[in-house]
C-alpha cells in the first residue's frame, strides 16, 4: 500500500517536500501503524456498510425467508413456497413489488410527497430563516437558538410531542378551532387523507431548522467584499442574494440538496412512532423494515425494496461526491 | 472551534459590517426590518409551542386534563407525572443502556476516524481519494438500504458471552455500538480529513527533523491540534447516537435492552391510558439533548458546519 519512492530528506528537495502528500520512506513500524490506523476502520466500514449494501443488491434477486440456506438454483414455478426457498428468483421480487404489492405505489407516492414538501417548503423556509438571521437583525441569536431547538430532539420524541398538538378530543388544534367534540373532531393522525400532511408539518418543523443552520454557516463564509461590491454597483438586497451570494454558495447548496433528498428517503422514525407506518403513512423505508421485523420474513423482497431506495439515493450521493472530490483528484494529479 | 470564532478570526470584516444591517444593503428599510421581526417572532412562537405544550401537559394531573382538555387553565401543577414515569417504567435502566451505547460508540468512532483521516491526509497511499469517497459515501446511504442483510449478518455473528448475553451481535449492546461506529465513521473521516488538511506541512517537517515516527506525528502532533474539531464532532455524535431510533428498533428484539429513545415506543404502549405520563417520559428523555442544547450549542453547530463546508 504505502509506497516509498522518495528517500530524500525534506530539506534536500524543498519543492517536492512541500507537496502535501509528499512520499516519504516509512519504517517498518510506520507501516504497521498505517496498516492499523487505516485497516481496522476500513474493515468495519466494508463489513457493516458496504458489504450489506452489496448484499442487498444480490439478495434482491433471491427468494428467501431467512430460514435454511441460500443456493444458486433457480426457483421452480408452481411449487409451494416452502419448497422454493433460498433460490434465485430473477427480477420477480421487483415485478411483484410494482404489480401486486399493494403498499408499494402508495409508499412511492408518499416518499415523493415527502421529498416535494422538503424541497418546496422546508428547505426554502430554512434558507429564509438563515438569510433573515444573517442580516444581523435584532435578536437574531435568540431566533437562531429557538428555530434550531427541534434539530436537537430525536424524531421519535418529536412524534410524541406533536401527538398532543394533534390529539383528537383534547388536542391543541382541535380545541382552538372548536372541533374537539366526539362527532366532529378531526382525526389528524388517524385519517389516511390527512395524516401524511400532519406528519409532514412535524418533519418540516425540524428540517427547516437543520437547513437554517447549514445555510447560516455557508452565508457567514461568503466573502463580504462581494456583497459590498454588489451594493456599490447599485444592486438591491434581492439582486445581491440571487446574483452574487447564491451562486458562490454552490457547494453549500449541493450539501443542502443532498441532505434534503437523503433525509426524505430516510424518513422513518416519525411515521413509525405515530402508527408504525400504516394506514396512509406507508413509506419505502417502512416497507423494507416490515419485511424483516414483521411476522413473515421476506428477505429477498425486502432487499428489492432496499435496492429501490439505493438507486434513488445514489443520484444525490454521486452529485455530492463529484462536486466535493473533483477538485481533490485534480490537486492529487498536479 | 465555534463558527463565530472562526469567522471573526479569518474574516474580521463580517463583524464590522454586521451591526449596521441596513448600511450594508444601502438604504435603510424600516418596513423590511419590521416585517422580518414579525415573521421571525411568529416562527419562534410556532417552533416553541409544541414543546412547551407537551411540557405543560406533563405538569398537569391526568384527571384534570381528561376533564378540561389539554387547552385549559391549570387547576394544579404537579411533578408527579415525572416521578411516576421515572420510577414505574424502568427509565433509569433505559438511560443506562443509552450511556452504554453512546459513550463507547462516540469514543471509538472518533479514535478510528482520526486515524483514518490522518493516514489519508498525511501518508500517500495512492488511493487516498478513493478511500475517502468510500467512507464518505457509506455515511450517506439511507439506513434502510443496508438493514436487511445487516439484520441477517447480526443473527449470524457470534459474540462471547461477556459482550452479549444473547451470544449474537443481534440484540446486544455491542452490536448497536458496532453499527453506530461503522455508520458514523464516514462522516467523521470526511470532517476530520478536511480539518487536518489545514494543518501546515511545516509542523510535520519539524517533527520529522526531530525524528518523530508516524505514530508520534499522529498522536502527539495531529490529535491535539484537532481538539476543536473533535470536541464539535463529539457533541454532534453524542446527540445523534443518543437520538438513534432505527438501529435499536431493528437490531434489538427485546425492549429491556433498548436505549431510551427507542424505548419511548414501548412506553407509549405501556402508558396508553395516561398520556400525561407519556409527555413526562418524553420530556425526561429529552433532558440530555437539552443539556447539550443549552451548554454546547456552539459546538453542535460547529460540527454541522464543519461537515457541510470544506475545511
Amino acid at each position: 500500500m504505502s509506497s516509498a519512492t522518495d528517500t530524500q530528506v525534506p530539506a534536500a528537495a524543498p519543492v517536492k517536500a512541500r507537496r502535501r502528500r509528499s512520499l516519504r520512506r516509512l519504517s517498518g513500524r510506520d507501516r504497521v501503524v498505517v496498516g492499523l490506523l487505516l485497516g481496522i476502520p476500513l474493515l468495519l466500514d466494508l463489513a457493516f456498510v458496504w458489504f450489506p449494501a452489496l448484499a442487498t443488491l444480490l439478495l434482491s434477486f433471491t427468494k428467501w425467508n431467512g430460514v435454511g440456506s441460500l443456493h444458486t438454483k433457480a426457483c421452480l414455478p408452481n411449487v409451494p413456497s416452502i419448497l422454493n426457498n433460498g433460490c434465485l428468483y430473477g427480477i420477480q421480487n421487483y415485478h411483484q413489488a410494482v404489480t401486486v404489492y399493494p403498499e408499494f405505489w402508495p409508499a412511492v407516492r408518499h416518499n415523493l410527497i415527502w421529498l416535494g414538501v422538503f424541497i418546496f417548503v422546508a428547505t426554502p423556509l430554512g434558507m429564509l430563516f438563515a438569510v433573515l438571521i444573517d442580516r444581523g437583525i435584532k435578536g437574531s441569536r435568540m431566533y437562531q437558538s429557538i428555530l434550531f431547538l427541534p434539530v436537537m430532539l430525536s424524531l421519535a420524541l418529536i412524534g410524541i410531542i406533536w401527538e398532543f398538538v394533534y390529539s383528537q378530543n383534547l388536542g391543541l388544534i382541535n380545541t382552538v378551532i372548536g372541533r374537539n367534540g366526539n362527532s366532529n373532531a378531526i382525526d389528524w393522525l388517524g385519517n389516511p387523507h390527512l395524516n401524511l400532511w400532519a406528519v409532514l408539518v412535524e418533519a418540516t418543523w425540524r428540517q427547516a431548522g437543520y437547513v437554517m443552520v447549514l445555510y447560516l454557516a455557508g452565508l457567514k463564509a461568503v466573502d463580504p467584499t462581494l456583497r459590498e461590491a454588489a451594493v456599490v454597483d447599485g444592486a438591491n438586497a434581492w439582486q445581491t442574494f440571487w446574483r452574487v451570494v447564491f451562486p458562490v454558495m454552490r457547494p453549500i447548496n449541493v450539501v443542502i440538496m443532498v441532505v434534503t433528498v437523503i433525509e426524505s428517503l430516510r424518513a422513518f422514525d416519525l411515521v413509525y412512532i405515530t402508527n408504525k407506518g400504516i394506514n396512509g403513512l406507508e413509506l419505502l423505508s417502512v416497507l423494507v423494515t416490515s419485511n424483516i421485523v414483521g411476522e413473515t420474513q421476506r428477505v429477498g423482497f425486502g432487499s428489492a425494496l432496499g435496492v429501490v431506495l439505493l438507486v434513488i439515493s445514489l443520484v444525490p450521493i454521486c452529485i455530492f461526491l463529484f462536486q466535493t472530490f473533483r477538485s481533490e483528484s485534480r490537486e492529487g494529479q498536479s | 472551534m465555534t463558527t463565530d470564532s472562526s469567522i471573526s478570526g479569518s474574516l474580521p470584516r463580517v463583524r464590522t459590517a454586521q451591526p449596521s444591517g441596513t448600511g450594508r444593503r444601502g438604504k435603510p428599510r424600516p418596513w423590511g426590518q419590521i416585517a422580518s421581526q414579525l415573521f421571525l417572532i411568529s416562527a419562534s412562537v410556532l417552533w416553541l409551542l409544541p414543546i412547551l405544550f407537551a411540557l405543560y401537559i406533563a405538569l398537569r394531573p391526568y384527571s384534570e386534563t381528561t376533564k378540561y382538555g389539554y387547552v385549559s387553565l391549570p387547576h394544579s401543577l404537579t411533578l408527579k407525572n415525572f416521578t411516576d414515569a421515572w420510577s414505574t417504567s424502568g427509565m433509569p435502566h433505559f438511560f443506562w443502556n443509552s450511556v452504554l451505547i453512546t459513550v463507547p460508540a462516540v469514543v471509538i468512532v472518533l479514535a478510528l476516524a482520526s486515524g483514518v483521516a490522518f493516514v489519508l491526509t498525511r501518508v500517500n497511499v495512492k488511493i487516498n481519494v478513493a478511500l475517502l469517497i468510500v467512507f464518505t459515501a457509506g455515511n450517506l446511504l439511507p439506513q434502510q438500504v443496508i438493514i436487511t442483510p445487516l439484520y441477517r449478518l447480526y443473527l449470524l455473528i457470534p459474540l462471547p458471552s461477556f459482550l452479549s448475553d444473547s451470544g449474537l451481535m443481534y440484540n446486544s449492546i455491542t452490536g448497536l455500538v458496532v453499527v453506530n461506529v461503522s455508520f458514523q465513521l464516514g462522516f467523521c473521516v470526511f470532517v476530520l480529513s478536511n480539518y487536518m488538511k489545514s494543518i501546515p506541512e511545516e509542523m510535520y517537517e519539524a517533527a520529522l527533523v526531530d525524528g518523530a515516527g508516524l505514530w508520534t506525528r499522529f498522536w502527539r502532533l495531529t490529535v491535539p491540534l484537532c481538539r476543536p474539531a473533535l470536541a464539535a464532532l463529539a457533541t454532534l455524535l453524542t446527540t445523534w447516537i443518543y437520538n438513534d431510533f432505527f438501529w435499536a428498533i431493528t437490531l434489538m428484539s427485546s425492549g429491556d435492552k433498548r436505549p431510551v429513545t427507542s424505548a419511548l415506543a414501548n412506553l407509549q404502549g405501556q402508558f396508553v391510558s395516561n398520556q400525561n405520563l407519556i409527555a413526562a417520559a418524553a420530556m425526561i428523555a429529552a433532558v440530555p439533548t437539552l443539556v447539550v442544547y443549552v451548554l454546547l450549542q456552539k459546538q453542535f453547530i460547529a460540527g454541522l458546519s464543519l461537515g457541510s463546508s470544506k475545511g
